[in-house]
């Protein structure tokens, strides 16, 4: 532990690599404490409401098993699978020894000013492990919800997918309603082993003003499946963050999605990296951003580190209006001969040639409009559950009746 | 009259491609427009249909007795006029079926028309994306029926389909055109074709000629297509009235 502390005292003012700088000081740390809760009781019917927007459902039997975060205390942790076992990481940190194996294994703490804030002053977090041969039949859902104001949140997760088993992860971030300012910040390790699926699926929903800056690392191996979906289509100050998955072993797969809509005043710099280390992985990084006038820096980096990899990266952008940009970058990095990676990115308009045809058809403008970028933030997500599938389609048809 | 346009001129960017065009189809007339690549008649569908890309440049089109010439696409596909688009864009992530859904309609009828053009399994597939030449005119045409205009515009409604599918298509615009019914025919149908394989499943009424972008022949539709056949639209446009 003494060596983590270390790293990460020596990386307290370590600025970001991408992503406006935080004064980390401008937030508080005394939350306000919250008992727990067997039966969600804890949240009021107006946050449970608020919650289900994120895809967290209040009825247990749905889940394989619910966490839920408020401010910096669990309030509630239920589990309901054999083999699928959830607890808070301060729980498991005690139960297990501090985790050696993976605390800590797959970020460094010393990363940045937000990894060494999680690491010097932890406030909880949610820890996973799927046994052996275990196929959760049902998603876990975990929600991390900041309802103080101008509080700051430190959040460490572990996820533990171990061989053969399958895992699906239903993340839900969100604040309070009412609540303008906060900061969270949340550290996420996974180890997906040998062939192991875990399904990933994070949707955001924050207040204007919350500053987000999540540092995900992904280990995954040989033949094992990692998927992330990544849905924020309601507003936030700004968000940073690059995930990188390390696909280690041969024959590991990796798709990343992710849809975003950045209102006037939100700055997103949404990122996602793949390292391809061993002979067969596979990996493909699909992007579909929207600008209703808020800023997005769209990142992408396939790196091929041994032949035979194969992977594709695509941005697409569509800018809705005026005041803000789309800025695409997808990078390519091929170390040896024998790699195939490629990539597409696009950023633009409507295509008028698309709103006239289906005008033709006799939709007005705005529902012509409306329909295609319905199409366009409709992103194939394997794997979700129908009822989560619906969410999004409705926070995605929402979207698409609010601009036009 | 359905349809009347007079003296019109359409322009792509800076170029004019249809000069002083005058044509007329009455209700439950159909007529058929031939003519060399790059004479002009995908224009003068897409003018008719009002896509910005073709600007108006002079004349006038009246549909129903109003002018239609400045009216935006939507409410001249409210007020009756419908097109199949020779390549129409793809609209990635739409479903077939969200964009059918959109016509209204009672289900039932919808699935009657799907399943009466073999169209069932594209419904959960994108717009036009991956759709064979065939397959692309058929779901154009499935539209156009949901549609139910009474001016139809087909463009190459034959071409890239297999002989299999030509039969379908051939029956299905002549549905859609009511050739079954005589004195109560109130669709009408305006037609670009290659081939003229079209004309083997049904009746036209008239036949116009584009070159240049000019109105060259008008004349019965089977002879004007045999002279171009045997001698050429050169030819065809010589023996103008």
């Amino acid at each position: 532990m003494s060596e983590i502390i270390k790293e990460a005292e020596a990386a307290r003012d370590k600025q970001g690599q991408h992503g406006a700088d935080v004064d980390l000081a401008s937030f508080r740390r005394d939350a306000p404490a919250h008992g727990t809760n067997p039966d969600l009781t804890c949240l009021s019917d107006a946050e449970m409401e608020h919650l289900a927007g994120v895809g967290i459902v209040a009825a247990p039997r749905e889940r394989a098993g619910s966490f839920i975060l408020k401010d910096h205390s669990p309030v509630h942790c239920s589990m309901g699978q054999d083999g699928v076992e959830l607890l808070s990481i301060k729980t498991a940190l005690a139960q297990y020894g501090d985790l050696p194996e993976y605390w800590w294994k797959a970020v460094r703490p010393g990363t940045d000013k937000y990894t060494a804030q999680a690491a010097l002053a932890l406030d909880d977090g949610y820890f996973i492990r799927v046994r052996a041969g275990v196929k959760a039949a049902l998603p876990v859902q975990a929600c991390l919800f900041i309802g103080a104001e101008g509080l700051s949140q430190n959040i460490h997760n572990v996820v533990i997918a171990e061989a053969g088993s399958e895992l699906h992860i239903i993340t839900g971030c969100t604040t309070a309603p009412d609540l303008h300012r906060g900061l969270h910040v949340g550290v996420s390790e996974f180890y997906v082993q040998k062939g192991a699926t875990v399904t990933s699926t994070m949707l955001h929903n924050w207040g204007d003003e919350i500053v987000v800056r999540p540092r995900t690392s992904v280990i995954v191996e040989e033949g094992a499946t990692f998927m992330s979906n990544y849905v924020c289509l309601k507003s936030a100050r700004s968000v940073q963050m690059d995930p990188l998955v390390r696909l280690v072993g041969p024959d590991a797969v990796t798709r990343l999605n992710t849809i975003l809509v950045a209102a006037p005043g939100a700055d997103f710099d949404i990122g996602g990296r793949v390292s391809l280390e061993a002979p067969g992985t596979r990996a493909e990084i699909i992007s579909r951003t929207i600008t209703t006038g808020g800023n997005i820096i769209s990142r992408g980096l396939l790196t091929g580190h041994v032949p035979g990899v194969k992977a594709h990266l695509e941005c697409s952008g569509l800018i809705l209006a005026d005041g803000g940009y789309i800025r695409a970058i997808p990078e390519l990095d091929g170390r040896v001969a024998g790699v195939e990676m490629s990539h597409e990115a696009a950023v633009g308009r409507i295509s008028q040639e698309e709103i006239e045809y289906l005008m033709a058809r006799g939709l007005t403008e705005n529902d012509a409009s409306a329909l295609i970028v319905r199409g366009f933030l409709n992103v194939k997500m394997e794997g979700l559950p129908r009822e989560l599938a619906d969410e999004i389609e409705r926070i995605v048809e929402a979207f698409g009746k609010s601009v036009f | 009259m359905l349809l009347e346009i007079s003296n019109l001129s359409v322009a792509v960017g800076d170029k004019e491609v249809l000069h002083g065009i005058n044509l007329t189809i009455d209700q439950g007339e159909t007529h058929v427009l031939f003519g060399k690549n790059g004479s002009g008649k995908t224009s003068l569908l897409m003018a008719l249909m009002g896509f910005s890309n073709y600007r108006i440049t002079g004349g006038q089109i009246r549909f129903k007795d109003r002018d239609i010439t400045l009216m935006p696409i939507n409410e001249r596909a409210r007020l009756g006029i419908g097109m199949s688009f020779q390549r129409p864009p793809t609209l990635r992530g739409v479903k077939t079926k969200d964009l059918i859904r959109t016509f209204g309609g009672r289900p039932e009828d919808r699935e009657k028309e799907i399943s009466g053009l073999n169209m069932a399994t594209f419904m959960d597939r994108d717009v036009n994306l991956g759709f064979s030449g065939g397959e692309i005119k058929k779901s154009e045409l499935l539209q156009l029926i949901l549609q139910d205009p009474e001016l139809i515009l087909l463009d190459e409604p034959e071409s890239g389909v297999d002989l299999e599918n030509i039969k379908i298509i051939g029956r299905s615009i002549k549905k859609l055109l009511q050739k079954h019914l005589r004195r109560q025919r109130i669709k009408s149908g305006l037609i670009i074709t290659h081939t003229g394989l079209i004309l083997n499943y049904l009746e036209a009424d008239m036949g116009h000629l584009l070159l240049d972008g000019h109105i060259r022949c008008e004349g019965n539709p089977r002879e004007m297509f045999e002279t171009i056949q045997t001698a050429g639209y050169e030819e065809c446009a010589r023996c103008q009235r």
